[in-house]
């Protein structure tokens, strides 16, 4: 699609938008709605449209799928890591309140390193699923 | 969205059934708003009606546009349908009044939740609370299986190519 001058430029205009939404629903879910999973999806789409207008490949070179396979599971080990954290440093496993000297502080702590935890796997997850579908007609193709 | 329904199960065209999956999708996301449930409906746009439908269209490409021919014996899956409904309409039929102040679901923790959440966790939104910190093993089970989905898509998906390599 990358012919379609319109697409493109409305593309171009509308991605790094998207891009800051998703943030802004990731740091701002403690006080409205969205948080870890929301964002993540919303990140994940901002990279799937450019993947649709400039193609896969360029997509592909802009986050490459090692880092994406990583995002699947450094997100998960992010928050197992919060639960051990707060297992060491002697509460129980998943418990935030010891994370920080003040209890209110520490579930803030939690909560906002679990909710990076989830977007980072949902997004990765989203992508990954995105370039494998997307890249099998090609490889068809070239065969 | 009856309407919707209808035309999802009528139409032969997969490519109109997509987009009338993602308008579909697009009104549940609205009625869930209208219900207050702005992180759901939020969850549901985003999911329901974006990232599915162009995945969605993504596997179109591979396996072409049309329906397949429907079976002889369609009364069966008719029959299974109805009995399906029936059962959960009778289900419902249990189900406490809706919005009933005295549902059990509003009577153990809810109200504690939403009375001390803002003073225990310092977050104001209570979904956040519930789901990150009193739900936090939930939510990390959610997010495995969200993990476990794409590990399985990737090692479905990877060994079909690692196949079609040797073979060539």
């Amino acid at each position: 699609m990358k012919g379609f001058l319109v697409l493109r430029i409305v593309a171009k205009m509308l991605i790094p938008y998207i891009l800051v939404f998703a943030l802004y629903v990731q740091f701002h879910g403690d006080y409205s709605p969205g948080g870890g999973f929301q964002a993540g999806v919303i990140a994940a789409a901002a990279i799937m449209l450019y993947g649709l207008i400039f193609g896969l490949p360029s997509a592909r070179r802009l986050v490459p799928d090692a880092v994406v396979e990583t995002m699947v599971g450094l997100g998960v080990l992010i928050y197992a890591g919060v639960g051990l954290v707060g297992l060491a440093l002697g509460g129980n496993y998943l418990d935030y309140f010891v994370l920080a000297r003040d209890p209110v502080a520490g579930q803030l702590r939690g909560i906002f390193w679990v909710e990076i935890g989830v977007a980072i796997t949902v997004s990765g997850v989203m992508l990954k699923i995105f370039y494998m579908f997307a890249g099998r007609r090609r490889r068809d193709d070239t065969r | 969205m009856a309407v919707l329904t209808v035309g999802v199960a009528v139409q032969r065209n997969l490519f109109s059934v997509v987009i009338l999956s993602g308008i579909y999708s697009f009104l549940m996301a609205t009625v869930l708003v209208a219900l207050d449930a702005v992180d759901v409906g939020m969850t549901e746009a985003s999911v329901g009606a974006g990232v599915s439908s162009v995945l969605l269209l993504g596997a179109l490409t591979l396996c072409g546009g049309e329906e397949a021919k429907p079976l002889n014996r369609r009364w069966l899956p008719l029959l299974l349908a109805a009995v399906i409904v029936g059962a959960l309409v009778y289900g419902t039929l249990g189900l406490p009044g809706f919005a009933d102040p005295n549902a059990p679901i509003h009577m153990v923790v809810a109200p504690r939740y939403l009375e001390r959440a803002v003073t225990e966790t310092g977050v104001p939104n209570v979904v956040t609370a519930v789901l990150a910190s009193y739900r936090g093993y939930d939510t990390l089970g959610e997010t495995t299986v969200v993990f476990t989905a794409g590990a399985g898509v990737i090692a479905l998906l990877r060994r079909r190519r690692r196949a079609a390599k040797g073979a060539k």
